[in-house]
C-alpha cells in the first residue's frame, strides 16, 4: 500500500481509498477517483509541479499534496 | 412559458449546445435567488415557446464551489419544466453520477450524451435503450459541435415538457443527496449494462502531442514561442486590414460626411466630425486586429492547450500564492479582463479567488493593446515598436507577479489544485465565425455605450469655453489638467494627456479616441502631431501608466459584483493607481536622469 504521490511516471495502480474532507472527496470522486478504479501516472511537471494522471478516459492533473491523500494498491 | 435548464459538468459542451439551439436570441439575465447572470434564450419547442437557461457547469449537485451554489439556489428559487443534462459520452463512466443525482432530486430530466463523435472514435459504445430504462429517463446520443442528432434531442425534450417541478430549498437538496453510496453502486451497474469500453482507451494522437508539448524542459519555452508566433501572425494579418479600415473611414469623411454637413453650424461640424467621427473612427480602425486576436484566442482556448499551460505553470504560480488556473485566467485577461474575472468562480477558496481577481486587471487587455499599438507606431520605428510592445507584455506579467507576492500573505489559501486535461480539439469554422461575430457585437455595444459618450465629453471639455483655442489652458480640459499637474508632471504627463487618462477610467478605447478629439486630427496627421508633442520617454511613461491603472468601468463593476465587497474593489483600484504611478515615476525619472 502506498500513495499516488509515491508512484513513478509510467506506473499504475488501483485506488484503494481517498482521504479527504467532504468537499475535496466529492470533487475527486466526480473526476473519477473512486475505490477500485485503475489509475495511471503519466508524468510530472518540473520543479515539484503537479502530477498528470489518467483514470479511464479522463486525464487529470493534481498537486502532490492531493496525490498524497490517494491510497494505491499495486 | 415552459422553462428548460441545461445542466452538466464543466467542459461537456453545454455552451456549444446552447449556442446551437438558441441561435441569435440569447441574452444575459437576472434570476431570482442568485447574484450571477445566466444566459437564456427563447426557443420554439413542439408548439410551445420555452425559455432555455444555461446553468454554470458543476461536478456535483451538492458541491461547495460558488458555481455549485448558484445552481442549487437557482433550483431553490425557480421552477423548471425540464432539465437537459449534458454529459460527455467518452467519460460517461464517471459523469453518470450527475444524472443519478438529478433523478434522486426528482427533477424532470432527459439525458443528452454529448461528444458522441469522440466516443465513437475512442471505440466506446453506449446502449441507449438499456441506459434509459435503468435511469428511468430518456437518453439521446448527440454531438453539439457537429449538430448530429440535435433535432432529435429537441423532439425528445418537447415530449417531456409536462412534468413541472416545484422549487426546492438547498437543505432539501442536501438531504435528498445523502445516499451517495447507493449512487456509486448504481453507476457501476449502469456502466456495466449499457456501456462498452475498449481496454485501451487513450487518445493516441493527444498522447503523442502531449509528449512534445508537455516535455519537462521544452514544454514551457514551446508554449511561449507558440504564443509569440500567434501574436506575430495576428499583426501580420491585422495590419493591412487596419490600414484598409482607416482608408475607408477617411474616404467616408471627405466624400460623404463633410459635404453633407457643410450647411451646419461650425460648432456642430466640429462636434460631429472632429469629435464623434474622429474619435470613433480612430478606435474602429483597431477592430479588425482585435477581432482577429479574439478568434485566435478562441482557437487556443478550445484547443485544450491552456489547461496544459496551467499544468506546466502551476509550480511557479504556487510560489506566488496562485495556481495554474490563475495563470490561464491571466492569459484570458489578455483578451478582456471581464470574463477572466468571472472565470475565477471555479475557485472555492475565497482568498485564492480574491488574490486572483486582484491581479487579473493587470493583464494587458485588448483595449489597452489598441492604445499601445497606436502609440508605439507613433513614437518608435517599425523595428523598435514590436520590442516595446513585447516589453509592455513583460511588464504586465511582472506587475502581476509583484502584486501577487505582496498580497499573498493577506490572501493566503490552501485550495487543492485539480484540473482536467481535455483531449486536443480544433473548433469548427462555424464556431470560429460565431466568436468573431460575438466580438464585433461586443465592440459595437461598447462603442455606443461608452465610446461615443466619452469622446463627446472630451470634445466638450476641450472646446468650452468656445472663445479660446481648443484644448488650451483656458478650456475646461486645461483647468482639469493644471489641477492634476502636481501628480502627473513628475511622471511626464501633460495636461492634454491627463484628460485622455481620466477618460481611460471609463474604457481604454476612449484614450485613443480622446487623442483624436484633443488634437482635432485623425490617422497619419494625428500620429504626426503626437510625435511632435511627446518624446519617447513621456510616451513610455504614459503607456506604463495606462497599462497598470484600472482597466475600465466594466472591470470595476465586475470586481464589485464578483467579490461582493466594496473594500476589496477599492483596494484593487487604489493599488493599481499607486502601482501605476510609482512605476511610471521610477521609469520617467531614471530615464531623464540618464539623460534621455
Ligand atoms: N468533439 C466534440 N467536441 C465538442 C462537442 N461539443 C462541444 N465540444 C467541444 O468541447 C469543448 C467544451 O465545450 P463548451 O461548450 O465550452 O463546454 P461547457 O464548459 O460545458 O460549456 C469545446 O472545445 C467544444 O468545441 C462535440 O459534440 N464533439
Amino acid at each position: 500500500m502506498t500513495t499516488l504521490a509515491n508512484l513513478h511516471p509510467g506506473e499504475s495502480g488501483v485506488i484503494h481509498a481517498v482521504h479527504a474532507d467532504e468537499s475535496l472527496f466529492q470533487r475527486l470522486s466526480a473526476l473519477g477517483f473512486r475505490q477500485g478504479k485503475k489509475i495511471e501516472f503519466i508524468r510530472r511537471a518540473n520543479f515539484n509541479g503537479p502530477l498528470h494522471v489518467r483514470i479511464g478516459s479522463t486525464d487529470i492533473v493534481l498537486r502532490e499534496s492531493e496525490a498524497r491523500r490517494i491510497q494505491i494498491t499495486h | 412559458m415552459k422553462r428548460i435548464a441545461l445542466l452538466g459538468m464543466p467542459n461537456t459542451g453545454k455552451s456549444t449546445l446552447f449556442n446551437r439551439i438558441s441561435g441569435a436570441s440569447a441574452r444575459v439575465g437576472n434570476w431570482p435567488g442568485i447574484t450571477v447572470d445566466l444566459m437564456s434564450a427563447k426557443i420554439l419547442l413542439g408548439g410551445h415557446i420555452a425559455e432555455l437557461v444555461d446553468l454554470p457547469g458543476l461536478y456535483d449537485l451538492h458541491g461547495f464551489s460558488d458555481d455549485e451554489q448558484v445552481v442549487r439556489h437557482f433550483f431553490a428559487n425557480n421552477t423548471v419544466d425540464l432539465v437537459m443534462i449534458v454529459l460527455n459520452s467518452a467519460q460517461i463512466d464517471r459523469q453518470i453520477s450527475l444524472a443519478l443525482q438529478a433523478r434522486a432530486l426528482g427533477l424532470p430530466a432527459i439525458l443528452l450524451l454529448n461528444m458522441r463523435d469522440e466516443a465513437r472514435r475512442a471505440g466506446i459504445t453506449i446502449n441507449v435503450e438499456a441506459m434509459s430504462k435503468q435511469l428511468q429517463m430518456p437518453v439521446v446520443l448527440i454531438s453539439a459541435k457537429y449538430g448530429e442528432s440535435c433535432p432529435q434531442a429537441l423532439q425528445v425534450a418537447a415530449q417531456n415538457l409536462d412534468r413541472q417541478h416545484a422549487s426546492m430549498s438547498p437543505e432539501q437538496i442536501a438531504a435528498l443527496l445523502q445516499q451517495d453510496s447507493s449512487i456509486e453502486r448504481e453507476m457501476e451497474s449502469i456502466v456495466k449494462n449499457a456501456v462498452q469500453m475498449p481496454a485501451q482507451l487513450t487518445d493516441q494522437l493527444t498522447n503523442k502531442i502531449d509528449r512534445v508539448l508537455l516535455h519537462p524542459w521544452f514544454g514551457l519555452p514551446l508554449f511561449f514561442a507558440a504564443m509569440y508566433l500567434l501574436f506575430q501572425f495576428i499583426f501580420a494579418v491585422g495590419k493591412p486590414l487596419q490600414d484598409g479600415v482607416a482608408w475607408l473611414l477617411a474616404g467616408l469623411r471627405t466624400e460623404a460626411l463633410g459635404p453633407l454637413l457643410t450647411g451646419a453650424p461650425a460648432w456642430l461640424q466640429g462636434l460631429l466630425l472632429d469629435g464623434v467621427f474622429n474619435g470613433i473612427g480612430t478606435v474602429t480602425a483597431f477592430v479588425p486586429i482585435i477581432v482577429l486576436f479574439f478568434i485566435i484566442m478562441s482557437i487556443v482556448e478550445d484547443s485544450g492547450y491552456l489547461s496544459r499551460a496551467a499544468f506546466m505553470m502551476d509550480a511557479l504560480m504556487a510560489k506566488m500564492g496562485l495556481d495554474g488556473r490563475g495563470f490561464v485566467m491571466m492569459l484570458m485577461g489578455f483578451g478582456c479582463n471581464v470574463p477572466a474575472l468571472m472565470g475565477t468562480r471555479v475557485m472555492r477558496s475565497r482568498n485564492l479567488r480574491l488574490l486572483t481577481m486582484l491581479v487579473i486587471p493587470l493583464s494587458l487587455c485588448s483595449a489597452r493593446l489598441q492604445v499601445f499599438l497606436f502609440l508605439t507606431a507613433t513614437l518608435f520605428t517599425a523595428t523598435q515598436a514590436p520590442l516595446v510592445l513585447f516589453s509592455l507584455y513583460l511588464m504586465s506579467f511582472l506587475t502581476i507577479f509583484l502584486s501577487a507576492l505582496i498580497f499573498k500573505g493577506r490572501y493566503a489559501s490552501n485550495e487543492p489544485f485539480i484540473l482536467e486535461l481535455p483531449p486536443y480539439r480544433f473548433p469548427t469554422l462555424q464556431q470560429i465565425w460565431l466568436r468573431g461575430w460575438h466580438e464585433v457585437r461586443h465592440f459595437l455595444n461598447r462603442a455606443t455605450k461608452f465610446i461615443i459618450i466619452g469622446v463627446v465629453l472630451v470634445w466638450i471639455l476641450t472646446h468650452v469655453p468656445g472663445n479660446v483655442p481648443p484644448a488650451s489652458q483656458a478650456t475646461l480640459a486645461g483647468m482639469i489638467g493644471s489641477w492634476l499637474a502636481p501628480v502627473l508632471t513628475p511622471i511626464g504627463i501633460d495636461g492634454q494627456l491627463a484628460i485622455a487618462l481620466l477618460f481611460g477610467f471609463v474604457a481604454k478605447e476612449i484614450v485613443i479616441g480622446a487623442f483624436a478629439v484633443i488634437y482635432g486630427l485623425q490617422g497619419d496627421a494625428l500620429m504626426h502631431i503626437i510625435a511632435q508633442k511627446l518624446d519617447w520617454v513621456q510616451g513610455m511613461s504614459f503607456m506604463l501608466f495606462t497599462l497598470i491603472y484600472t482597466p475600465c468601468l466594466s472591470t470595476i463593476a465586475v470586481l464589485k459584483s464578483e467579490s461582493k465587497s466594496m473594500a476589496f474593489t477599492l483596494l484593487s483600484i487604489v493599488w493599481s493607481l499607486v502601482l501605476a504611478w510609482v512605476i511610471s515615476f521610477i521609469f520617467y525619472q531614471s530615464a531623464r536622469a540618464l539623460g534621455f
